[in-house]
C-alpha cells in the first residue's frame, strides 16, 4: 500500500499537476478573448474529429488519421534514405582521417542551414511537391546520422582494436563484432536526433508544399479559421513526436552495454 | 634446446614531438619452452613496451625478435595476450568472447561442435563454465580477467603474454588468481611472459625474473633465477628462507640499485 502511494506521489502526481496547470493557464488565456478556443471547446471538437479519423472526401478533405500517416510516410522515406546514405558515410568519415578532414568544412557549413532552405532546390530538381518534401526530410536527418556515426567510430577504444589485432581478426569480423556494436549506441543517438528534427521539419515543409499531411492540414484549417483543429493538430504532432522519441529510447536501451 | 622466444639486440625508439625517444636498448633475452618469465621494474621502464614487442603490437626499431624460430612481424595466434584491463568485448557473452579467438585459430580446420568444445574447455580451465552465457558487466573483475586468460589460452599459443594481469584486482582476488594461474600453467605447460610490479607475485610465479633498469633507454639490469621447487605454496613460502632472500634481491635491485629519484 505504501509502495503504491509513494509511486503515485513520485511518478504520477507531478506530471498530473503539470498538465493541470497547463490546462488552467490555457483556459484563462482563452477567456480573455474570443479568438482562442478553450480546452472544453477543443475537446468537443476533438471527439468529433477522432470519431472518424479515416474518412475520405476527395484529395483535400481527408481524416486526421490519413494526414498523420501521410506525414509519417514522408518522414519514413526521407529518414530511411538518409540512414542508407548517412550511416555508411559516417563509418567512412570516422574510419578514414583523410575523408574526415575532406568533409569537415562542407558538413560544418551545411549543417546549420535550416532544412526548409533546401525546399526550393528540391522543387527545382524533382518538379513535384511530394519528392521535394521528402528531400527536405532527407537533408535535415542526414547530418546527425553522419556526425554521430563518425564520432562513434572515432571513440572506439584502443583496447578493442588491440584485441582485434592480437586475435588477428579479419576485416569483416572486426566490423561485425567490434566496430558495429561499439558504434551502435552513437548511431542510435544520431537516429534519435534525426527523427526529432525530421518530425519538426515535416510540418513546416508540408505547409509549403500542400497535399495530404498534418502540416498542410494545419494550414488548411487556418484558412478555414478552424482554430480548434489547429490546436488539436499541435497536440497530435507533439504526441506523435513523443512516441517516436520514446520508441527510439527503448531501442537504444536494448543496445547499451 | 630450442629457444621459444629469442630477442636479440633489440632497440625501441618512439618518434615524439621533442624528437626521438629511446624507450629500450640492447635487449637480449632467450626464453625456453615452459618457462615462466616475469618482467619487473619501475613504471616507465619499458616493460610493457617489451611485452608489446613480443606480442607484435609494436615492431622494434632495431634488432631481431623470433618466436619458435619465426620472425615476429605482427600479432599472431601463436602469442596469446592477456591485457591489464581484461579487454573483453562488452556486447559478447563470456562464451562468445572466447569463441571469437577459437574460431579465428581453428575455424578453418574444425567443425562447429569442436569449436564449441574448445571454447567450453577453455572456460572450464579457469572454472567459469557456469558464467559462459553471462555478459562481462555481469561478472566480477577477477572473473573477467579469468575469461581473458581463457581467451588467450584457447588459441593454444606458444607463449602466453600477460601485461599486469592482476594489477587492477584486490589483494585477495589477486592471490587466488595467482594460485589458479600456477595450476593452469603447470597443467598446460605454457610458456609465460608476465609484466608485473609486484615483487611477491614475481617471486611466487617465476622461473626467472627479468629486472629492468629505469627509463629512458631502459634495458635488462639483472636476471634472477628463482629455483624454488614447484608446485609452490604461498603459505609454505612465507617461512622459507630462500624465498625471502630472493625477494630481498629483487627489492634491493628496485630500491637501491634502481632507486627512483623523487618522482
Amino acid at each position: 500500500m505504501m509502495k503504491i502511494r509513494s509511486f503515485f506521489a513520485e511518478h504520477l502526481l507531478p506530471p498530473a499537476i503539470g498538465i493541470g496547470v497547463f490546462i488552467l493557464v490555457w483556459s484563462l488565456i482563452a477567456q480573455t478573448g474570443d479568438n482562442l478556443p478553450g480546452p472544453l471547446k477543443t475537446w468537443d471538437s476533438a471527439v468529433i474529429l477522432f470519431s472518424d479519423p479515416f474518412y475520405q472526401n476527395g484529395p483535400n478533405d481527408q481524416g486526421i488519421g490519413w494526414n498523420v500517416l501521410a506525414s509519417l510516410g514522408r518522414v519514413g522515406i526521407g529518414f530511411g534514405l538518409a540512414a542508407l546514405v548517412g550511416i555508411p558515410l559516417g563509418f567512412l568519415i570516422g574510419r578514414v582521417d583523410f575523408l574526415n578532414k575532406m568533409s569537415a568544412p562542407v558538413v560544418s557549413m551545411l549543417r546549420p542551414v535550416s532544412p526548409l532552405a533546401w525546399l526550393p532546390i528540391g522543387l527545382l530538381v524533382f518538379n513535384a511537391s511530394n519528392p521535394a518534401a521528402i528531400w527536405v526530410i532527407f537533408i535535415s536527418s542526414i547530418w546527425p546520422m553522419i556526425i554521430n556515426t563518425a564520432m562513434g567510430v572515432r571513440q572506439l577504444p584502443q583496447d578493442y582494436l588491440n584485441v582485434a589485432r592480437v586475435l588477428n581478426l579479419s576485416e569483416w569480423k572486426v566490423f561485425a563484432k567490434i566496430l558495429l556494436p561499439a558504434t551502435l549506441p552513437y548511431m542510435l543517438t544520431g537516429i534519435r536526433l534525426a527523427i526529432g528534427t525530421a518530425w519538426l521539419v515535416i510540418v513546416a515543409a508540408e505547409m509549403l508544399t500542400g497535399g495530404v499531411g498534418i502540416g498542410f492540414w494545419v494550414w488548411d484549417e487556418w484558412n478555414n479559421l478552424n482554430v480548434e483543429h489547429i490546436i488539436i493538430a499541435i497536440f497530435v504532432v507533439g504526441i506523435v513526436g513523443l512516441l517516436l522519441e520514446m520508441m527510439l529510447i527503448q531501442i537504444a536501451k536494448r543496445f547499451s552495454y | 634446446m630450442k629457444k621459444y622466444v629469442q630477442i636479440e639486440n633489440v632497440q625501441m625508439v618512439f618518434g615524439t614531438k621533442q624528437g626521438p625517444f629511446i624507450a629500450l636498448r640492447d635487449i637480449d633475452l632467450k626464453i625456453d619452452p615452459g618457462e615462466f618469465i616475469t618482467l619487473i621494474g619501475h613504471s616507465g621502464c619499458g616493460k610493457s613496451t617489451l611485452l608489446n614487442l613480443i606480442a607484435g603490437l609494436l615492431l622494434p626499431s632495431e634488432g631481431v625478435m623470433l618466436c619458435a624460430n619465426r620472425e615476429i612481424t605482427g600479432p599472431g595466434p601463436d602469442r596469446g595476450v592477456v591485457f591489464q584491463n581484461h579487454s573483453l568485448l562488452p556486447w559478447l557473452t563470456c562464451f562468445e568472447n572466447v569463441h571469437l579467438a577459437v574460431e579465428r585459430v581453428f575455424g578453418q580446420t574444425e567443425s562447429k561442435a569442436q569449436l564449441a568444445q574448445r571454447t567450453n574447455d577453455a572456460l572450464e580451465l579457469v572454472h567459469l563454465s557456469h558464467a559462459a552465457q553471462k555478459l562481462p558487466h555481469e561478472i566480477s573483475g577477477g572473473m573477467k580477467q579469468r575469461v581473458g586468460i581463457a581467451r588467450a589460452l584457447s588459441m593454444q599459443p606458444k607463449v602466453l603474454l600477460m601485461d599486469e594481469p592482476f594489477g587492477a584486482l584486490d589483494a585477495l582476488t589477486r592471490a587466488h588468481l595467482q594460485d589458479e594461474l600456477m595450476k593452469i600453467v603447470a597443467d598446460t605447460k605454457s610458456t609465460v611472459v608476465m609484466v608485473t610490479h609486484d615483487v611477491d607475485e614475481a617471486v611466487l610465479l617465476s622461473d626467472r625474473i627479468v629486472m629492468m633498469t629505469n627509463g629512458p633507454a631502459a634495458t635488462i639490469g639483472e636476471i634472477l633465477m628463482v629455483d624454488l621447487p614447484k608446485p609452490r605454496n604461498r603459505l609454505a613460502l612465507a617461512n622459507d628462507a630462500k624465498y625471502h632472500s630472493l625477494r630481498g634481491a629483487v627489492l634491493e635491485f628496485l630500491y637501491q640499485k634502481q632507486a627512483r629519484k623523487a618522482a
